[in-house]
């Protein structure tokens, strides 16, 4: 035979160069190739230096950590805690988070510096900034407020995003699935997702509109389409959710939200 | 399936916390040894672990025993760790291809060479460098399925299976990672060292 391609020594290596012919034709090559030997010898040379890499023990006391950080999660399911994040879209509520949004959008006009990049999810804007505000302590003192009242209404409704898309990719399979309660969650969160996206577009922050922008396709989705479906139709819907990684994504840039509220200086607006 | 793994797991299903905390015990050292060969990264490694058995918990009474407990939980690992890697931006070990013998992070003085061998320890410190930036070099597709042939020894069908890759494609995301490892680690494997010496002088040149 040729001498066999990389590709194919590195596949010989693990047993998986095919059907028996393939690996024994390959064998016999080796035994009267000094160069493919030679190959191989440093394929295994290579992989015994990754071998080498350690992997930190966490101990016996890890699984003990483990349980620590996730049980709290696990009380998520409870009823009482759907009450409290899923209460119902009202217009009063509707219009609060309009609120919250206006007011973050008058903090930013009046010249002050949006909170986003305290938790350094976009770069830092360029040099159109005035610092108008920065003389006025208790001007300042007021947008953090309003910051942090914007800050936490995004940080709950990015936790029921993701809670709600998780529950979804989580639906137990069946000749039909039923996601109708899903689907009403995805519907009220989609118009809540398009005021924050817009706030967001409007003050100039394109990192904080992008991850909003990418919810709000998965959550329109989900709103618009059948309520009920067959499992391979469902399969698919998971499938497209988990692609573009939309509950990690939201997961890790709430936390952030939540870090960023949970910092001393945004409480000491709150207290001043 | 493990006889404590199987009793566990039905008391899990059937709602009882302290069954699952017992799984957790027992997997999650495991756990995280998959996570970290996936992520490299320790912190990562911790959040995919954490991830991992709160989707377990949550998916618990959708598994059934046909499979392990543990990999059942290990193939949820995998996923949580895809889906990291794919977010992650990649960022180190870039140098590798322009500049094998960078010295970055060994910490070998080039005068250590004239005046002694160094210790096994300093050359380890030095391979272990290397092997990460190598296999940093990898795309997620690439490191997964190269970390499940090599280190768990799953078939090229689950492997496929996982990735949502064809045999053909999963063979080839395998050769790739150990091509770019190849390249990556030529100047320490590339010759037949016969000891440290020789190698470490690939390494300074
Ligand atoms: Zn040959």
């Amino acid at each position: 035979m040729n001498h066999p391609t990389e590709e194919e020594l590195v596949l010989y290596h693990y047993g998986d160069a095919g059907d028996g012919t393939g690996t024994a034709a390959i064998d016999e090559h080796l035994r009267a190739c000094q160069a493919c030997q030679a190959g191989l010898d440093e394929v295994r040379r290579t992989l015994a230096a990754v071998d080498q890499l350690p992997v930190p023990d966490r101990g016996d006391h890890y699984g003990a950590e483990v349980w620590a950080r996730i049980q709290p999660g696990f009380a998520r399911h409870s009823p009482t805690w759907r009450e409290r994040l899923f209460p119902t879209l009202t217009p009063q509520r509707l219009a609060w988070i309009g609120a919250a949004a206006a007011l973050f959008f008058a903090a930013f006009v009046a010249g002050s510096r949006v909170p986003w990049q305290r938790f350094g999810v976009a770069p830092a804007p360029p040099v159109a900034q005035t610092p108008a505000a920065a003389s006025q302590p208790t001007a300042a003192d007021r947008e953090r407020v309003q910051a942090n009242v914007l800050l936490m209404a995004v940080g709950d409704h990015l936790e029921r995003s993701q809670v709600t898309l998780s529950e979804l990719v989580n639906t137990p399979g069946g000749p039909e699935v039923d996601i109708s309660d899903e689907q009403q969650r995805a519907r009220d969160l989609v118009s809540e997702n398009r005021l924050y996206r817009q706030t967001a577009l409007r003050t100039g922050e394109p990192a904080v509109a992008s991850v909003l922008d990418d919810l709000e396709r998965v959550l329109v989705e989900v709103a618009n389409g059948p309520s009920t479906m067959n499992e391979a139709e469902f399969d698919q819907v998971r499938k497209r959710i988990d692609q573009q990684g939309i509950i990690f994504k939201v997961r890790v840039f709430g936390e952030r939200v939540r870090e960023a509220e949970s910092r001393p200086i945004v409480r000491a607006g709150i207290r001043g | 399936m493990d006889e404590n793994d199987a009793r566990d797991v039905a008391q899990a299903q059937a709602g009882d916390e302290a069954s699952f905390r017992r799984l957790v015990d027992r997997h999650s050292r495991g756990v995280f040894q998959l996570a970290f060969r996936l992520t490299g990264s320790e912190p990562d490694a911790d959040d995919v672990v954490q991830e991992a058995f709160l989707k377990a918990y949550r998916e618990l009474k959708r598994f059934e025993s046909r499979s392990s407990f543990r990999t059942w939980v290990h193939r949820i690992t995998v996923n949580c760790a895809y889906d990291l890697l794919r977010q992650r931006p990649r960022h180190r070990g870039e140098s590798l291809d322009v500049d094998p013998s960078g010295g970055q992070g060994g910490g070998i003085e080039p005068e250590a060479e004239a005046t002694a061998w160094p210790d096994r320890l300093a050359f380890g410190a030095e391979i272990q460098s290397r092997v990460r930036a190598a296999l940093d070099l990898l795309t997620p597709t690439e490191r997964t399925a190269f970390v499940l042939r090599h280190f768990e020894g799953r078939s090229l069908g689950e492997i496929g299976k996982a990735l949502g890759l064809r045999t053909g494609a999963t063979k080839h995301s395998i050769f790739r990672a150990v091509q770019k490892m190849r390249r990556a680690l030529a100047p320490i494997v590339g010759q037949s060292a016969e000891n440290t010496g020789r190698g470490l002088r690939q390494l300074q040149m």
